[in-house]
């Protein structure tokens, strides 16, 4: 998608923050959930209650935090708590969204940050879960940003599965022991917005994004995805949002670019 | 109870309840001493080739870089240290070759930084070696089921990935529910090292911030290092004991290092050090770069404020605290 107006990465948080509703709690991950969470809270959703895995619990965020363990997270906040207390709540059901990035995903809403290739022999070594594969066990609804769609991100199988979607199909979960109507929800990429078939628990087509088609969508995918009857069209930024991340979110750019 | 499966990572800093207690009345004194001690000494006494570490706070924040930079002064060889969202301590000390296996969480990775060159290429050379994967709860949960003197912790994290084949966990069928639940099992790091913002010198410490992992950590670890900005009275202490995380009957050593987690934050003090995070990343990048890199700041100084005076010395200094207090701009030199 090409447009003069904003970027890709600005349109993604946008996008993001439409996913999270006001008076509900959200669990960020580092990046562009962070900045849709506080998009959607200057916004929106000003009830907005923002955790963070480390400790941090209804913070008014300054500043763009660069780690979700930063004075930052919990400036301004209602607690100053610790893991072991977000992590309880989370399995306790207190956390409505989840929101993380991702490098790799099947069709299933399974992620890998842990290894490309071979785990005893990798190609390439990533971070690893951090508290991604618990957001992903924990959260009513797993929201995911994949800012690269294509070939190589959307693929048939993960190099490892660091963090649960809905496994290897529907019940999945619930036969793994994985709490009861929990899941991804949402994925957002430079193309379109996908949620899951109800049935199948596979991905499939909300809205495709200003200037993308669905030619370009299959394209960008190893998986086929499911292409409904009816599907919508992505919104467009309000300029005030774009003003927000541009002024207020990310002036340094640092996410967001410039 | 009913073992469904068991992950094929390898167990590490996994003891006995018993074997625990006993090294806890035999090792951890209830006498209210002076633990105050330097860096140099406490690593000396308290880490052992060898050992299994921890560090305490998370990621960039709140680490007790005095203790890790002494760790390479002294040449400490085959640690296994916890990767419980350990980034730039882990990743200098596995440059440094001091720690040669992880149990990595969240590792290798600087957040919005980027990928640490360090401590992933290591990783996939084989130099470092993973033990088992495992999650930032599933790190918690370790420490938890330590400080209760349990031999593990059962959670619902998990289930269904990967994550949990490679890590060290059982998978069980939970006798309420029937349901498939994970047994997390617990850990004794042999060292753990804590920096906090106001400690008294027999180790009652407290800390103005997020606790992260740090209130379980200090109860389950064997060996303990506090590191902390300032040592007050006891009197202190005693005024709002509400305030205490750590006690000092958990604690061995008591340092005093101001600005003791530079380059990483210090919530409510000082923030990051972007430019000197950013030079390590870009000297990370070739194994040449990594001995510079410690020839200069580690092995090249005598101490924490020579290190601190070739940071930029007081004038960073100040800068760093107008940073974290919000009065100077956001700068990422590390930015592509």
């Amino acid at each position: 998608m090409t447009n003069e107006k904003y970027n890709i990465r600005e349109y993604l948080a946008f996008l993001g923050s439409l996913m999270l509703e006001d008076k509900k709690s959200v669990f960020v991950g580092t990046g562009l959930p962070i900045i849709a969470a506080m998009l959607a809270q200057k916004t929106h959703a000003p009830n907005l209650l923002i955790v963070f895995e480390a400790g941090g619990i209804g913070p008014m965020i300054p500043e763009l935090p660069v780690s979700v363990g930063e004075g930052r997270t919990f400036y301004k906040g209602i607690m100053a708590s610790s893991m072991h207390d977000i992590m309880s709540l989370s399995q306790a059901g207190y956390i409505d969204y989840g929101f993380l990035g991702a490098a790799q995903m099947d069709y299933y809403g399974n992620l890998n940050t842990t290894v490309i290739g071979d785990h005893d022999h990798p190609k390439t070594r990533l971070p690893g879960s951090g508290g991604a594969a618990d957001v992903g066990s924990f959260s009513d609804k797993l929201i995911i940003i994949a800012a690269k769609q294509s070939k190589q991100t959307f693929v048939n199988k993960i190099d490892f599965l660091t963090t649960a979607g809905y496994l290897d199909g529907p019940g999945a979960r619930e036969n793994a022991g994985l709490p009861k109507n929990t899941g991804p929800y949402r994925i957002v990429t430079q193309l379109g917005i996908y949620g899951f078939d109800k049935e199948s628990k596979r991905v499939e087509l909300v809205s495709v994004h200003p200037g993308e088609t669905i030619e370009s969508i299959k394209e960008n995918s190893s998986f086929d995805i499911i292409i409904p009857k009816k599907y919508g069209a992505s919104p467009v930024p309000p300029p005030e949002y774009l003003r927000l991340l541009r002024e207020e979110i990310d002036p340094t750019g640092i996410v967001l670019g410039k | 109870m009913e073992v469904l499966s068991e992950g094929k990572g390898e167990l590490i800093g996994w003891h006995d309840p018993d074997e625990a207690r006993s090294w806890v009345k035999n090792n951890k004194s209830r006498e209210l001493k002076n633990k105050l001690m330097a860096a140099k000494e406490a690593v000396e006494l308290f880490v052992h080739d060898g050992d299994y570490i921890a560090s305490g706070g998370f990621g960039h924040v709140r680490v007790s870089m005095a203790i890790i930079y002494e760790i390479i002064r002294q040449k400490k060889k085959n640690l296994a240290m916890a990767g419980k969202t350990a980034v730039h301590d882990l990743d200098v000390l596995i440059g440094s070759g001091c720690v040669n296996k992880v149990e990595p969480a969240y590792s290798f990775g600087h957040e919005l930084r980027g990928l640490s060159p360090a401590g992933k290429r290591m990783v996939e050379s084989g130099e470092c070696k993973i033990l088992a994967e495992i999650s930032n709860a599933g790190y918690q949960w370790r420490f938890l089921a330590g400080m209760m003197g349990l031999s593990f912790i059962p959670s619902r994290t998990l289930l269904g990935t990967d994550t949990l084949k490679y890590s060290s966990f059982k998978t069980v069928k939970d006798p309420y529910t029937g349901n498939p639940i994970v047994l997390i099992p617990a850990a004794y790091p042999d060292c753990a090292f804590i920096h906090v913002h106001r400690c008294d010198v027999y180790g009652n410490a407290q800390i103005d911030a997020i606790a992260v992992e740090d209130f379980e950590l200090a109860r389950c670890a064997r060996r303990l290092i506090i590191t902390t900005e300032e040592i007050v009275d006891n009197d202190v202490i005693r005024d709002e004991p509400w305030r205490t995380v750590i006690p000092f009957f958990c604690v061995d050593a008591v340092v005093e290092v101001p600005y003791g987690s530079h380059p990483c934050e210090m919530p409510g003090l000082y923030f990051y050090d972007e430019e000197h995070i950013s030079e390590w990343l870009g000297m990370a990048k070739t194994n040449d770069g990594v001995q510079t890199y410690l020839q200069k700041y580690v092995f090249g100084v005598a101490g924490f404020e020579e290190y601190l005076d070739l940071c930029g010395g007081i004038k960073k200094i100040n800068y760093l605290k107008r940073r974290e207090a919000l009065r100077e701009p956001m700068i990422a030199p590390w930015r592509k």
